[in-house]
């Protein structure tokens, strides 16, 4: 069992990964690009969102061997994603010392019931949530970190949008129930009482929460910070567009100075090609409804 | 209140800024986020470096323009705290790297020195002129060696039980030197508010 502060430090680390772009890379070449350009973490793995949608198939944790690579290769913290369910893979990643795990909707589900039970882990979660119900299950959970679910791989923000809003139409919802009706409410979330007193008494989420899937430009970055997230993943955006260095440098400029749309009017000359997306109503496979 | 019309700057272009805010608010200062270089045009009796990462910060610095200016103002005793990536900032030599990046405090810093997030550890220690306060390291730096007109004002073991033998040896986690407070560990994220005040009384 995890040592009693074991949870709060993997809170915190979160907290210091805020303001800041998590980038998907590949390589430790990549990664090195991706920290260079100003990434505050790596999620390392073997095929970025928009070639595992591609590809088709199922879909499994890295080859921890090229884990390692990206973790020798940079100084800042190095993510790496798991199976919903799959505790066994989440138990290597941590054999690794990876620095945050995520069990993620991108990879195919191990398990179309059950999460990982992360309070059996020292190393930190971090989850997706598209509602507050779901992000309360992960926290009770033992995650300690949570992002939107937004379309992997699509380069479309809109689900990202969809899911930022309502957590938060939700958040304030709760803050205005009388004390009375927040038992009913734990009820209807399926989550402990706990949990929902936490969201009514400081009007957010007992975590850092983070915008990912869909961010494929400034712009993108600069709105989803502007809707309440603390921090933006970005994956297939990067790596999957025209020149990806000046592209993370831009993005990560963009979150810093969110408000300051000249600046990133600026950022936003000549980024080259972005990602091809794809709309919502042009995939078969909404990777979002897996894992509630 | 004691520390009313103290105007501190915050770093705020990457990292846990907002909690170092929240404790200055909350002993009476004034404080405001240092994003851009226009933010610099106001009074600052004293800056915060927080925690985060320190590559993306340094990054930051240099593409906002605010690398020489903010420089310029520690060299020229502008009271400063720094915390974990802050510190990494400040010190004159980063172990194992060619580079640095304010390089005001004459130190060698060693980044990620208890390892990744599995030797990130709390633990209660004595910090010189403050007492027994909260240490919270996370992924934290550790001095590896100072000048000699550094002052050490705290030094602790690691707790964490996977580190090898020498973590028995206590490594220096906080210093001073002239306006500097530089800790490899994060006041922030407790709700003690000493090493805060001690910050304050160096701003006045």
């Amino acid at each position: 069992m995890p040592e009693q502060n074991r949870y709060e430090l993997n809170k915190n680390l979160a907290q210091m990964l805020k303001g800041g772009v998590i980038m998907d890379v590949t390589t430790p070449e990549q990664a090195k690009i991706a920290e260079a350009a100003g990434a505050a973490a790596v999620m390392a793995l073997e095929r970025i969102p928009a070639d595992i949608r591609a590809a088709g198939g199922v879909s499994r944790m890295s080859d921890p061997k090229m884990i390692k690579g990206i973790q020798d290769a940079v100084s800042i913290p190095v993510m790496a994603k798991c199976r919903i369910g799959h505790f066994a893979e989440a138990q290597i990643l941590q054999a690794i010392e990876i620095d945050y795990i995520d069990e993620s909707e991108v990879l195919s589900p191990a398990d179309d019931v059950f999460h990982i039970n992360k309070r059996e882990f020292n190393v930190p979660f971090v989850c997706g949530a598209k509602d507050l119900g779901e992000a309360l299950r992960r926290i009770e959970e033992g995650a300690s970190m949570i992002r939107t679910k937004g379309e992997p791989g699509t380069g479309d923000i809109v689900q990202a949008v969809r899911h930022m809003r309502l957590m938060n139409q939700e958040i304030a919802r709760i803050s205005s129930l009388r004390e009375d009706e927040l038992f009913n409410r734990a009820k209807e979330l399926q989550v402990s009482y706990d949990l929902v007193r936490y969201v009514h008494d400081h009007k957010k989420l007992p975590v850092v929460n983070f915008a990912a899937g869909g961010v494929a430009t400034p712009a993108d970055a600069a709105l989803m910070m502007q809707l309440g997230a603390e921090g933006v993943f970005v994956g297939s955006g990067i790596f999957k567009s025209g020149n990806p260095a000046k592209r993370a440098a831009a993005i990560v400029q963009a979150v810093t100075n969110y408000t300051d749309a000249k600046l990133i009017a600026k950022l936003s000359e000549d980024l080259g090609e972005a990602m091809v997306g794809i709309n919502e109503q042009e995939i078969a496979l909404l990777m979002a409804e897996r894992g509630k | 209140m004691p520390n009313a019309k103290l105007q501190i700057g915050v770093l705020a272009v990457q990292g846990a800024f907002i909690e170092h805010e929240r404790i200055l608010e909350s002993l009476g200062a004034e404080v405001f986020e240092i994003r851009q270089l226009r933010d610099l045009d106001r009074h600052l009796d004293g800056l915060v470096l927080p925690g985060g990462e320190s590559t993306v910060q340094g990054k930051l610095l240099c593409d906002l323009k605010l690398f020489e200016p903010l420089r310029q103002k520690i060299a020229n005793g502008l009271p400063v705290l720094a915390t974990c990536a802050g510190a990494i900032l400040l010190a004159e030599h980063i172990a194992g790297e060619s580079k640095a990046h304010f390089a005001t405090l004459p130190a060698v810093i060693r980044r990620n020195a208890y390892g990744r997030q599995l030797g990130s550890f709390f633990t209660e220690n004595e910090v010189a002129h403050i007492g027994k306060v909260p240490q919270t390291f996370i992924r934290a730096p550790f001095f590896e060696s100072v000048g000699s007109d550094v002052e050490v004002l705290s030094r602790t073991a690691s707790s964490n039980t996977d580190a090898n033998a020498t973590s028995a040896t206590k490594q220096i986690v906080a210093v001073k030197y002239k306006n500097q407070i530089a800790l490899s560990f994060h006041p922030e994220l407790n709700s003690d508010t000493s090493i805060h005040q001690y910050f304050l009384n160096l701003a006045k």
